[in-house]
């Protein structure tokens, strides 16, 4: 789960880093206000959304006066922001977050992840602050320094010494940035954070260490236990059929292609859309619906695939094991008399209860339905009706 | 032969009076798996609805049964904590089926389990079965053919599950057999990996070849590729399921997710091939990439 900015500040701020003073506004008013209370020469009037590209899109802008936050304030709450990772269409921004403008001497990158190979938390920090950690590992990967957490230590204190003076900090400053180091440690392994970073951490012209942008995701499968973390989620950042999706305990996401899919398990899932690729289409949908789906579950499943306008055709693929193909043939039969199937439908089933699912699906003679042998079979069928 | 688990592996099921465990503790009866027994606090001295014993604890389990292979269903809050606790009781294989387990746990209990020498399968895994012998997990247990006189047999390794599925069974409608399929878990932080159990099957005298089932996200494959190379003479087909997945999105499996660049499928696909690796460029020619390398007709 993903956080914005505003609220990452948050809970630097609450575990003791540096951070610039901050207000967050949802009018063009209230920034007015704002820049009022700051009472700074100079301020960045930022957009709230989780997608990245802000900057080249125009919202983060750099404000002297009230007149001006004002107008990029209503300009931003206004116009959607298109930008390379949001699609065409683009985001609507509904908070704005607004900070006054620091001088900065230096920057640096601090940030923690799971190292999948080592099995446990890293800290990654550089020299090279303020831009992508993944462009300065594939341009530069000396400039990364690295310390690998015991998950039952944390952070300890001669690994905050090296990665301190590989920053090349030293006095006050060294302090301050270790301090914000541990703090970041502590807030990722109590949080079940995936990925906690402060990009840039900057050295201002008068040597004060801050803050001042941060990113911070949280592990899903840890929300049942943060539910302070919980409640930051933000729906709007979402896909409304992936948030229906998630309700009725189904994996989807949504795709730019017109063929839906409707199939048991995450691998096969993804098998199925790159066999759909590899045959000349392209799927509009990635859909796992579990092992233990019921026939409501897959009826829904149905009606999120075919609300997607840009269906022209629906490949079901279902290995039963635990899922069982009876279910899915009568999750079939229900949504074609409830849904209604106005474009093709191509089944392949195969496992546990498979010749009943057949026999269901014979009996109920649906028009629309194309019965497929394999997942050759499916996929040339599916691509061919498109 | 097989790895890890044969007919005679005793096997107690953490959560066996849950709709799961019970569920698929009697499925892998059926199979002829030998389960001796689960582990309910609370529930100890009663006996499950096959007529298993009931274990307050771990430790009581092992003392009473022998049991030497643990089979965890309980929920993802409390998976670690029965996985930890398998291990302190002695169990020597741990199989964690539960979804939806913390990362961080997992970092916690695969450290634990590693310190007492226990190993892990999992967890989000279907678990692992020697075909005739012993199913530990939620696979259907008929698609999967046991090795027999001059069967040609091959041993899996994993990442997904209904897609295992699927692979066993179009080696098993070819007449290949199977020593040991192991599901190793969609997750990022998890037990056994490719590497241990390629050595495993490169030491079976009865593994002919070896599948191996990848996707995106991480570099597992990668290292992998580089193990086969300079470790494994038998041959290996692969396959890596998410080729055409979007960047930052998270495919069903918490691990599954194209990061920072990393945990591509043609970066995997490419560090494979140049193993000498062959990879089925689809998900529905594994069974017949497998069967021209073994030479079945």
């Amino acid at each position: 789960m993903k956080v914005h900015e505003y609220q990452a500040r948050q809970l630097l701020q609450a575990a003791g880093v540096p951070v610039p003073k901050f207000r967050v506004v949802s009018s063009a008013s209230e920034a007015r206000t704002a820049f009022a209370e700051l009472n700074e020469p100079e301020v960045v009037v930022k957009a709230q959304v989780h997608a990245g590209g802000r900057g080249k899109a125009g919202y983060v802008v750099l404000c002297r006066d009230a007149s001006d936050v004002e107008r990029n304030a209503e300009r931003m709450l206004r116009e959607p922001m298109v930008s390379k990772q949001t699609g065409p269409s683009g985001v609507k921004v509904k908070k704005l977050l607004i900070a006054p403008a620091v001088q900065i001497a230096r920057e640096f990158y601090i940030g923690m992840v799971i190292d999948r190979a080592r099995r446990c938390p890293v800290m990654m920090v550089s020299r090279e602050g303020g831009v992508e950690i993944e462009e300065v590992a594939a341009k530069n990967p000396s400039a990364i320094v690295k310390e690998w957490l015991d998950p039952h230590l944390g952070l300890l204190p001669f690994q905050v010494r090296r990665l301190v003076s590989a920053l090349g900090l030293a006095d006050a400053a060294a302090h301050a940035a270790g301090r914000t180091m541990t703090a970041l440690a502590k807030i990722f392994v109590e949080k079940d954070c995936s990925l906690a970073e402060i990009n840039p951490l900057v050295q201002t012209r008068s040597g004060e260490i801050l803050a001042i942008d941060a990113k911070i995701s949280f592990d899903d499968n840890a929300l049942f236990r943060h539910p302070d973390v919980e409640a930051m989620f933000d729906p709007a950042e979402e896909n409304p059929n992936e948030l229906r999706a998630k309700a009725a305990n189904l994996s989807y996401i949504a795709l730019d292609g017109n063929i839906g899919c409707l199939v048991n398990g995450a691998g096969l899932a993804m098998s199925t859309m790159d066999i759909i690729k590899l045959h000349g289409g392209t799927p509009a949908n990635f859909l796992d619906v579990g092992g233990s789906v019921t026939t409501a579950g897959a009826v829904e499943a149905f009606r999120i695939i075919l609300s997607d306008g840009k269906v022209r055709g629906v490949l079901v693929n279902i290995f039963g094991g635990i899922a069982k193909c009876d279910v899915i043939a009568e999750a079939l039969i229900t949504a074609a008399r409830e849904v209604g199937f106005k474009v093709p439908v191509v089944v392949r089933l195969e496992g546990t209860n498979v010749d009943k699912a057949r026999q269901m699906l014979k009996d109920a003679a649906i028009p629309q339905l194309v019965a497929a042998t394999d997942l050759t079979d499916a996929a040339k069928k599916v691509c061919a009706a498109v | 032969m097989s790895i890890l688990v044969d007919r005679t592996t005793r096997v107690i099921c953490h959560g066996i009076t849950g709709n799961a465990g019970a569920f698929h503790t009697a499925q892998c009866l059926e199979y002829g798996t030998q389960i001796v027994g689960g582990v309910v606090p609370g529930k100890g001295g009663t006996k499950s609805e096959h007529g298993l014993p009931v274990f307050n604890s771990a430790f009581d389990a092992v003392r009473e049964t022998g049991a030497n292979c643990s089979m965890v269903f309980v929920p993802a809050a409390f998976a670690a904590d029965s996985a930890m606790e398998a291990a302190a009781a002695g169990i020597r294989l741990v199989v964690l089926i539960t979804e939806g387990v913390p990362t961080l746990d997992m970092v916690r209990c695969r450290k634990y389990l590693d310190e007492r020498g226990t190993q892990l399968i999992g967890p989000n895994c279907p678990g692992i079965i020697t075909p005739g012998q012993a199913k530990i997990g939620i696979m259907p247990g008929y698609i999967h053919k046991p090795p027999a006189a001059g069967t040609k047999n091959i041993g899996l390794i994993s990442r997904s599950g209904t897609l295992t599925y699927e692979a066993v069974w179009q080696c098993t409608t070819r007449g290949i057999a199977q020593t040991t399929c192991v599901g190793i878990g969609g997750d990022p932080v998890k037990g056994l990996n490719f590497i241990e159990l390629l050595a495993m099957f490169e030491k079976d005298a009865e593994t002919h070849a070896i599948i191996l089932i990848g996707e995106i996200g991480g570099t597992d494959e990668e290292a992998a590729a580089a193990y086969i190379r300079a470790n494994v003479r038998k041959p290996v087909v692969a396959f890596i399921a998410g080729q055409t997945a979007p960047p930052g999105k998270r495919m069903g499996h918490a691990g599954a997710i194209i990061s920072g660049g990393e945990g591509t499928a043609a970066s995997k696909i490419a560090a494979l091939k140049e193993a000498g690796i062959h990879v089925a460029t689809s998900p529905a020619e594994i069974g017949s990439t497998m069967a021209k390398v073994l030479s079945v007709a």
